[in-house]
This record gives structure tokens, C-alpha cells and sequence, in this order.
């Protein structure tokens, strides 16, 4: 066990805790993490690295961990690639390592590591090139069983996700001693004030390192007095567990709550805060780097800062016998805590020729052995950690050999700090690279503006390359009284990029820079010999800092390896982007409420549950549910479908209507302006008439159609498709506001304000004129319209058809529908009245040859190509899509042409989409757009657009179905029934 | 995400709440303009990383097309405008030509 005696300021170690890795029970106490738990069982191996499958234990202690990501839960509630060191533990946690088959300790993959020298960057592209279906059949699924994370669950998440939306004057991200002091001064201020913490303590690395005095206070008496003073602010909202991942446009920020990842959530599991914000404070800290040197990924080898993290906070030592390896004077931190808390201290190994200062003075005190101008050479071990180092000197030239051998179980690496910039870049800040502290910082000169061309990001504290607690409170104070603080100064850093680096002591492939994508040294120079100069084109042949981390850890590294191979200067290379979100966050969170019935609102005409109780089968039309059709007893789908076809033919069928939109459009130039939307002539339609219409789009090419009705002279109603109405009032719109805005025209949607019904069928006028009322229907002309009641309902009555038979269709306000519609159903058992469905309006309508918007058309369809060239006006001098249809293209002779098909089997129904073949076979001349058995003429039937078609009536086609299969059909008129129209003028 | 005010009914809204309708100040050809006319009108649009003038609707408010001049890097929003307007307005210029100075 590697539990202290003592210490540790967040446990509490007289709550035990229980819970599960691997199927194993282990114990922890009240305020571990899953990580400081493992590393307190003396669990060091914690997973499997991606490519090598190389075993790897934590190197950090927080959410820039690379290694240690597990499964969590089980059955629903089982997450994969959750960081080890941000999951505080409960009773009961249920987490299994990831990445490894049969075990952890035993795993197959680990073959990969063996052959590393045949896996180096680029690889994968360069070996699977050829032969090319061998990619298919067999790299692809061999790569996909050794490679990927933790698997994706199968379960629907029990949990629930919301998102809440927020406003305030300053967000500041980052509970640490500089977001602290920056909210107590924006708060005091009297701003609205957002602070947010991802961890679940306010402090920051003022916990560990709380050897500075502030404000005369110690570090932890000065956290709690500004908690306590914020939290007594109404003008400040706090928030721990919780990151802002994202800094957009405009003071747009994204906040991710993680409300029950420590306890059985009341309410929502995750939370997402979309929150918009004057300004955005960023105190998010520094991470420190690691230093690439051979074998820096055993077990064992980790952070400086986290190692002092695991001894300070939570009382657990991650090795008895450590060596330091640092470039600064932070590393002797570490050193002095581990010494403190009675560990083994093997040796200080510093970069730097003459160490000097506070700390180093303080570590030479005590006793410890500091080995200047030393750097780690080489490291042995195995999957149970590091057993032994071997030291290099730094100040050598080419001749140097690796030095000391040291017994050692831990390493701690102090590569210097990397200010977390990631807040001031997600949205178009700039950084720069600082070449005496060796460190992105924000360029002052770039910050992201918002829209009034003014900074609205700020970084605050170790975010800038402030590394003292003096310095990053003096840089959180702004404008501001600063605040006393006495603290160790510290010394410049010597900054080591990789060691060995030079000579025959520099040795091959095991310098690894990105754990996670286990991306080495070695692959960096090989895609700088290789051509990949630029970062962006480096990172992507290597994916260094392209797994879950986002390279947190490895970029700089890596950037500096790739700027000395290449002998460029850092800042010449540039760095990569940093995109949000800062950590992963869940798919959970993403989506919200917006699932199940939320994910879109469905629209449902008042006849909805009319519909379900008599069986209907709803398919989707636009977001409106219509019935497709309606099903008896147990009756196959097409024998519904006959029955309601053979009703409108031969008896009376009603159908919901009511989904077809209607806009009124009104005023003295409403002719005018319809004249300019429709390609035909709609001011010389008289009031009382209606006249079916096309719309164009500025292309020439269809867009919707519907009947327009004069209802006075000022006022038309315009009919769109189903899924038209908001896209066509909104189209209307647009001209009448952006082009024709001296139209003297208002338009109004009333799609919803009406139901509409068809009553179509050879007795659909005897069972209207049984309903009290006062219309006309015998004398209500073809394409007229009348107002009137029915059965005390008001109603206005459309005679048109859309099925070729004697037709009228009822408009009733919407609270009228159920009333209207069970009123007619009832007046006519004897004369056969039931519902119909979309299906078998469908069919109707092809039979008569009938275009449907987006079936015969689909965005590259003119009216003259569908046969409809009587709708479009010539004596106009203006509409939209007049210009157009001029264009070569669209008068070009050719172009594909509406017929009809008629298959040489009558049986057989040709499939949707189909495609026509030229007579050579070889190419595609036209494709099948609605295509159905007719019950009415007992055959299949087809509606096509045929290049040339309609000058090649009677011509045989093949119609191929299927790689190896083609059909024969026959060109024909589209219009397959009562071809003179004699059925719906009776 | 940009937060956009609607001079039509004065609401500041997210992004979400409008739609964008592409450039602005595009003129409509008489119906006998030369074919390069016509594409020019259908087709060709700019795409500077520099101001630009562009129409946007407040599609989930109050309907109301309106030009906005924006920076499409820098994302500076220099005002908005009506959609009837044939050129943008003087205060809206000199305000670019002021913060674009430098
Ligand atoms: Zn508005």
C-alpha cells in the first residue's frame, strides 16, 4: 500500500469507500479520485497505449491525462474513455480498463510493441496502399480490432442532459488563486459574475504549493476567505465540476456541468451552459510538460506537479523511491514534498549548469543529492513500472556516454509550464511563442474581438506565463489595488527537449511525445525528413496531439522537436490550432432534452387521433404526420391501398387535406405580385375561380405548385405543397421585402387556421347534398370555389380534383374539422364513404398523370420538361425564372421529358429511381419517378423523365434493375386513365 | 455564434435566430439582360476576408430582412441596415473606414 501515514488535504480517511477495477474490489477513502485510489492499492498499470499497446500508468493527476482513460459502469450506464484522474470515487464505482485483450497484464496487441520498428509515422499509409480491396476486406477490420478506445455502449442512457441558458457581465474559467481574486474584483464591482471550476475545489495549485503568503494570510485561510466573500455576492453565481470548453464569437461560451459523475444524480446528469458573456476571464492555469527521454513511459514516470498533487492532496506516495528530473526550480517543490512526507528522494537531476535559489537551497538543506547539467539517458522497467535510470550528462559533446546508474520506482518529470491558451485561440486570439521562458503566451497585440471590434477575452494568472503566486496575483488584480504575497522567487528554466539528443548515448524510437497516440521522437524527425515542414501537415502524418487529449501534453514537445530537425527558429514553426472543446464532453450533453418526441416537433392535423383509431399508418410529410393508409383487421398494406383507390373510383373517399399550405396574400398589387411568383397569369383570375399554378426558383426550375383561389379583388389564397408552406410564405417574403418592396402586398400563413378535406368519388356531390346547408354543388363550375355552411359549419367548398374524379374539396376552420368530418362519414354508409390515405392518393393521381413536387421534379426540373408548358405565361413580361428558362440549357432539345412507362409484364413494378438505358447500354438516359400498380387499369404504371421522351412515344427501353437484370417497358403518355377528363366533369 | 441585432425590431439575438441570405446589394437584371449578365446575377457571389455586405433575416422573430456589414474575419459586426436600402449608409462607412484604417 502507498497510503501515507498522513496528509492529504482532500480525504477524509476514516470513509472508507468500495469499488471495482478489472472485476477486482479495492478500497478507498471519501475524497479520492479513481486515480489517487488505484496508485494508494499500489495499482500502477492502469491501460494500454493505442498503436503499441505498450503499458502505461497515470502520468498526471487531472484532465490533461493521456493514459489512464477506463470504461466506467456497466450495462446502460456504461461510459468508455473516462480520465481516471477526474473521476472522484463512490460507493459501488464499477470501472474496467480499456484498449487490452485477454487482460490488462497479459495482452496480445502488446505484439504491435515488439514490431514498432516496422510501425513508424505514416505507416498506415504508406503500407495499405495496395492492393486496394485488400483495404475493405482486410486491413481496415484488422486495424479496427487492435486499434480504438473503449467500446461504445449498447444501451439507450438512462440518465437525462439539459441545456440551460445564462448571461452575465464576466465569466472567468478557473477557480484557482487568479480566478478567485478576479471574480472578488469583478464582483465587487458590482458585475454579474459567472466563476466556474472544473475540479470540485476552489484553490487551484494554491492547495499544493501553499508555501506563499498572501495578504498576510496563509495560501489555504486567503482561498477560504475569497470563497466565503464570493458566495456572499448576489451578483456572482459559482459552479465547481464545471469546464468551460469553449470560448465562441461574440462572449458565446459553452460550460459542461458535471452534475452526477460523483453521485446518483437528482435531475440531470450533465448540464451544458450556453452562456453569453461581456467578457471572458480565462484563469485557467498552466500544465506542465513532460521531457521525452528513453523509456518516459513505463509505469511510474510522471508529472512533477502531479506527483506532489498525488503526496499533498491526497495522501498517497506514488513511488518510495523517486528521481526528479527538472529544468526549473518548481521541480525541487516536488522533491521537498516527497522528502516532507518521508519517501526517498534518489536524486535532483537538473538541466541547468548552476542551479541556484530558494527551493534548490531549501532541497540542499535537507540533504538532497542535485546532479546539475544531468538529464535521464535511459530508463528499465517493465509493465510493473520503472525499476532503474540511467543518467546522461547534458553539458557533453558527441562523445558523451550515459552516466550513473539510479535505483528508483518513480520519475518525476519538471519540463517547465504550458499556459493553458486554449480559451484566447478558440476564437481567433493569437499566441506567441517566448523564447526566454519557453512558453505560448497570448499576444496582447491579437486578442479575439467581439462585434464591436473590442478584446473580450482575457487571460488572467499562469494562463499568461505567470509562474510566481506574486506574479499571478499581480496579473489577476488588473487595473486594481494589487495584494501582498511573499513567495520564493524562482530562477529561469533551461528547457530540454528530448535526452539523449545527441551522439551515440542518443538512442532509437522509445522517446515517447504523445502517449495517447504513442507518437515518438523519432516519427516527428522522420515526417520532417519526409517533407512535412508544416505543423499542421506534421501533426496529421504523426496524429501527434490528435487523440482525446488534443496534445495537451505533447505539442510543444513536439513542435520544438520538429523546429530543431527542420533548424528553424520555434516561433517560425508555429503552432497548431487549438480547438474546442478543452476536454471531451458527452454525447449526452451534446443532445440535451432534444431526444424522443423532442428531437423535432412533429406537426398533426386536428384529424390525428380520428386517424390512429381507425387504423392509419403515418408516414412523414414535411415534418406533418399523414396517414398513409388505413388499415382493417389485418389486411396487408397493398390491400389497403386497393380498397381506398376502388372507393374514390367507384364510390366516395375523404382525405385529409389539411396539410397543404395556404398563405393569403392581399392588397391592391396582390395580382401583380403573384404574376412575378407564378410562371402563369394570376391577375386575370377572376374572384369566385381557381387556377392551379407553378412556382420557380430564380433558376427556372420548379419549386412547388398548388391552386390559387380569388377570393375578392384584393385577396388571394394561395395553395403550396405539405412541406411548401413555410418554405413558400418565407420565399414570398424575401421578394416582397428585398426586391419588390414597393408592392403595396401583405401575406399571412394560414396553413393551420383550416382543415381541408377532398370528398372525391363519382357520388361525392350526393353525399354533400345530403348536408343541410346552402351551396350549390350541382352548380358549382369546374375550378370555381363557393362559401357557404354545412350542417351549420362553416365551410368554403374548392371544386378541383387532384384524382380526376368528380371532386370538391371543404375548407373549414380548424376547430370545425373532427365535427365536419364525422359529419360526412356519417350521411353515407350506402353510398360507400370512407377515409383515404396518402398511398392511395398517390396512385390516383399518377394514374392521371398528376406531377408531385419532389417526385417528377427535384431541383433541376422546368415546367416545359414536365409537360406543362400551358402554365407557363408568355405575355408576361416579367416572373421569376422567365430569364432563365431562356438560358441554352433549358431550351436545348434533349433535355429529359415527363412520359409515361408501361413495363412489357404487366405484373411487374418497376423499382423507384430506376434508370433508362441508351440503345448501346452504356449510358443512362432517364430515371423512373413514380412508379406503382394501378388497381384502376390492372397493370404497373410508371411516370419517367426520358431525355427527348416525348418525341419517342412507342419506343421499347430497357430499365436496368439491378447489375445483371434489365427490364423492357414501352414509352407512353403519362396520363393513364380517362384521358379526356371526362369523369370529374359530370 | 454572432449576436446580431434586427434593426427592424430592435431585438439583440443569437445567431440561431436569423438566417443568412448571402451577399448583398445583388441587382436584379431586366428579363432581356445578356446571358453574363444573368450568370453574374445567379452565380456569382464574393467571398472576401474583408467587410462584406450581406442579408440576413430574423427568421425566428419578427421575419424582417435586413443588411448587416461584417468583417468575415475578424467577425466585426459595423451596423445594420434596412433591406431596401440600395447602398449601405454613410455612418455605416465611415465606421468601417475608421476601424479599418489602421
Ligand atoms: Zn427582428
Amino acid at each position: 500500500m502507498s497510503r501515507l501515514a498522513s496528509g492529504g488535504a482532500l480525504i477524509d480517511r476514516d470513509t472508507a469507500i468500495s469499488f471495482s477495477f478489472d472485476g477486482k474490489k479495492f478500497r478507498g477513502v471519501k475524497g479520492d479520485t479513481l486515480a489517487s485510489a488505484l496508485l494508494a492499492n499500489g495499482v500502477k498499470l492502469v491501460n494500454r497505449s493505442y498503436k503499441y499497446h505498450r503499458p502505461r500508468g497515470l502520468v498526471t493527476s487531472g484532465p490533461e491525462e493521456p493514459n489512464a482513460l477506463v470504461n466506467l459502469g456497466s450495462g446502460n450506464r456504461h461510459e468508455p474513455n473516462i480520465r481516471m484522474t477526474q473521476i472522484e470515487l463512490f460507493d459501488g464505482l464499477e470501472a474496467t480498463s480499456q484498449n487490452r485483450w485477454p487482460s490488462l497484464r497479459a495482452d496480445v496487441g502488446v505484439l504491435n510493441a515488439a514490431a514498432s520498428r516496422l510501425y513508424p509515422a505514416g505507416f498506415y499509409y504508406k503500407t495499405f496502399i495496395h492492393p486496394r480491396a485488400a483495404w475493405k476486406h482486410v486491413f481496415e477490420p484488422m486495424i479496427r480490432r487492435i486499434a480504438g478506445l473503449g467500446r461504445a455502449p449498447t444501451e439507450a442512457d438512462p440518465d437525462t442532459y439539459e441545456h440551460q441558458y445564462a448571461f452575465c457581465d464576466t465569466l472567468i474559467a478557473g477557480g484557482g488563486p487568479a480566478g478567485l481574486l478576479a471574480a472578488r474584483r469583478a464582483g465587487e464591482a458590482g458585475e454579474r459574475v459567472m466563476l466556474v471550476e472544473q475540479t470540485e475545489r476552489w484553490g487551484g495549485r494554491l492547495l499544493v504549493d501553499d508555501d506563499a503568503e498572501i495578504e498576510g494570510k496563509s495560501a489555504r485561510d486567503w482561498i477560504a476567505e475569497q470563497v466565503a466573500a464570493l458566495e456572499a455576492m448576489d451578483n456572482v453565481v459559482m459552479r465547481l465540476r464545471t469546464c468551460c470548453s469553449a470560448a465562441f464569437d461574440h462572449g458565446y461560451a459553452l460550460l459542461y456541468e458535471r452534475r452526477g459523475d460523483h453521485t446518483i444524480p437528482t435531475g440531470p446528469r450533465h448540464r451544458l451552459w450556453r452562456v453569453r458573456a461581456k467578457q471572458i476571464v480565462g484563469a485557467t492555469g498552466m500544465i506542465e510538460r513532460p521531457i521525452p527521454f528513453y523509456g518516459n513511459d513505463f509505469p511510474g514516470v510522471m508529472l512533477a506537479s502531479a506527483v506532489r498533487d498525488y503526496v499533498k492532496l491526497w495522501g498517497v506516495a506514488p513511488g518510495q523511491d523517486t528521481v526528479v528530473y527538472t529544468t526549473n526550480d518548481d521541480g525541487y517543490r516536488t522533491a521537498l514534498a516527497l522528502h516532507e512526507a518521508g519517501c526517498r528522494v534518489a536524486a535532483i537531476l537538473d538541466s541547468r549548469a548552476d542551479p541556484v535559489g530558494m527551493l534548490v537551497e531549501q532541497a540542499k538543506a535537507v540533504g538532497l543529492i542535485v546532479m546539475p547539467s544531468t538529464g535521464i539517458g535511459k530508463v528499465m522497467g517493465s509493465k510493473d513500472g520503472v525499476r532503474e535510470v540511467q543518467t546522461v550528462p547534458l553539458d557533453k559533446g558527441d562523445d558523451v556516454e550515459l552516466g550513473k546508474r539510479l535505483q528508483c520506482d518513480c520519475i518525476a518529470m519538471a519540463g517547465g509550464w504550458s499556459p493553458v491558451v486554449h480559451l484566447y485561440s478558440h476564437s481567433g486570439g493569437k499566441v506567441v511563442w517566448d523564447t526566454a521562458q519557453a512558453m505560448y503566451r497570448p499576444d496582447p497585440e491579437n486578442p479575439p474581438r467581439d462585434r464591436f471590434g473590442e478584446p473580450y477575452v482575457r487571460l488572467v494568472g499562469g494562463a499568461t506565463g505567470a509562474l510566481t503566486t506574486h506574479d499571478v496575483l499581480a496579473s489577476a488584480a488588473g487595473e486594481g489595488a494589487g495584494v501582498p504575497v511573499h513567495c520564493a522567487a524562482e530562477q529561469p528554466a533551461s528547457p530540454v527537449w528530448f535526452t539523449p539528443s545527441h551522439g551515440k548515448a542518443a538512442l532509437g524510437g522509445k522517446h515517447f511525445l504523445d502517449y495517447q497516440n504513442d507518437v515518438t521522437v523519432a516519427d516527428i524527425r522522420l515526417a520532417a525528413r519526409e517533407g512535412f515542414e508544416s505543423v499542421e501537415h506534421a501533426k496529421r502524418y504523426t496524429t501527434l496531439g490528435m487523440a482525446t487529449d488534443q496534445g495537451k501534453l505533447s505539442n510543444i514537445n513536439g513542435h520544438a522537436i520538429l523546429a530543431d530537425t527542420l533548424g528553424k527558429a520555434m516561433a517560425d514553426v508555429g503552432t497548431t490550432t487549438f480547438r474546442p472543446p478543452y476536454t471531451p464532453i458527452s454525447m449526452g450533453v451534446i443532445a440535451g432534452q432534444e431526444k424522443g418526441l423532442l428531437f423535432k416537433p412533429v406537426r398533426q392535423t386536428a384529424l390525428h387521433d380520428w386517424h390512429a383509431g381507425q387504423g392509419a399508418e403515418f408516414e412523414p410529410v414535411g415534418d406533418w404526420r399523414r396517414p398513409y393508409r388505413y388499415q382493417k383487421g389485418s389486411e396487408a398494406r397493398a390491400h389497403s391501398i386497393t380498397r381506398e383507390i376502388k372507393r374514390v373510383r367507384e364510390a366516395v373517399g375523404l382525405l385529409d387535406a389539411s396539410t397543404l399550405g395556404k398563405i393569403i396574400v392581399r392588397g391592391p398589387d396582390a395580382g401583380k405580385f403573384l404574376d412575378l411568383m407564378y410562371t402563369n397569369m394570376m391577375s386575370s383570375l377572376k374572384p369566385g375561380k381557381c387556377r392551379y399554378g407553378l412556382m420557380c426558383n430564380d433558376n427556372g426550375f420548379l419549386m412547388d405548385d398548388g391552386v390559387v383561389a380569388r377570393l375578392d379583388e384584393q385577396t388571394f389564397l394561395c395553395h403550396t405543397t405539405s412541406g411548401g408552406s413555410d418554405r413558400v410564405h418565407a420565399w414570398m417574403e424575401e421578394w416582397l421585402q428585398t426586391e419588390w418592396f414597393d408592392l403595396k402586398v401583405l401575406t399571412a400563413n394560414v396553413t393551420e387556421q383550416w382543415s381541408q378535406f377532398a370528398v372525391a368519388g363519382p357520388n361525392a356531390r350526393a353525399l354533400l347534398e345530403r348536408m343541410e346547408g346552402d351551396i350549390d354543388f350541382a352548380g358549382l363550375p369546374f375550378m370555381g370555389f363557393a362559401d357557404g355552411t354545412l350542417n351549420g359549419m362553416p365551410v368554403r367548398v374548392f371544386r378541383i380534383s387532384f384524382s380526376g374524379e368528380l371532386s370538391y374539396e371543404l375548407a373549414t376552420p380548424t376547430s370545425y374539422a373532427v365535427s365536419l368530418w364525422e359529419a360526412l362519414l356519417g350521411a353515407g354508409d350506402d353510398l360507400g364513404v370512407g377515409p383515404y390515405g396518402t398511398e392511395a392518393l398517390h396512385v390516383l393521381r399518377a394514374e392521371k398523370g398528376f406531377i408531385v413536387i419532389g417526385d417528377e421534379t427535384d431541383g433541376t426540373v422546368t415546367p416545359h420538361d414536365v409537360g406543362m408548358s400551358w402554365a407557363v405565361s408568355k405575355k408576361k413580361e416579367d416572373f421569376i425564372g422567365k430569364r432563365a428558362m431562356e438560358r441554352s440549357d433549358l431550351t436545348r432539345a434533349g433535355r429529359k421529358q415527363l412520359v409515361g412507362l408501361l413495363t412489357e409484364d404487366p405484373k411487374f413494378v418497376l423499382p423507384d429511381g430506376a434508370h433508362a438505358l441508351s440503345a448501346d447500354g452504356k449510358r443512362a438516359i432517364g430515371h423512373v419517378t413514380s412508379t406503382y400498380h394501378s388497381p384502376t387499369i390492372k397493370r404497373s404504371i410508371a411516370m419517367a423523365l426520358i431525355e427527348g421522351g416525348v418525341d419517342r412515344m412507342g419506343e421499347t427501353l430497357e430499365i436496368g434493375i439491378d447489375r445483371k437484370t434489365t427490364v423492357k417497358a414501352v414509352i407512353a403518355s403519362p396520363v393513364f386513365y380517362d384521358k379526356e377528363g371526362a369523369r370529374q366533369n359530370v | 455564434m454572432l449576436l446580431i441585432q434586427c434593426p427592424a425590431c430592435g431585438v439583440e439575438a443569437e445567431e440561431t435566430e436569423f438566417a443568412p441570405g448571402g451577399e448583398a446589394h445583388i441587382l436584379r437584371p431586366e428579363p432581356g439582360c445578356s446571358d453574363a449578365d444573368f450568370a453574374m446575377y445567379l452565380f456569382e457571389r464574393k467571398n472576401p476576408r474583408a467587410v462584406h455586405y450581406e442579408r440576413w433575416r430574423h427568421a425566428f422573430g419578427c421575419g424582417k430582412w435586413f443588411h448587416m456589414a461584417r468583417h468575415t474575419h475578424t467577425l466585426e459586426i459595423f451596423g445594420v441596415y434596412a433591406a431596401d436600402a440600395p447602398e449601405p449608409p454613410q455612418e455605416i462607412k465611415d465606421r468601417i473606414a475608421e476601424r479599418t484604417a489602421s
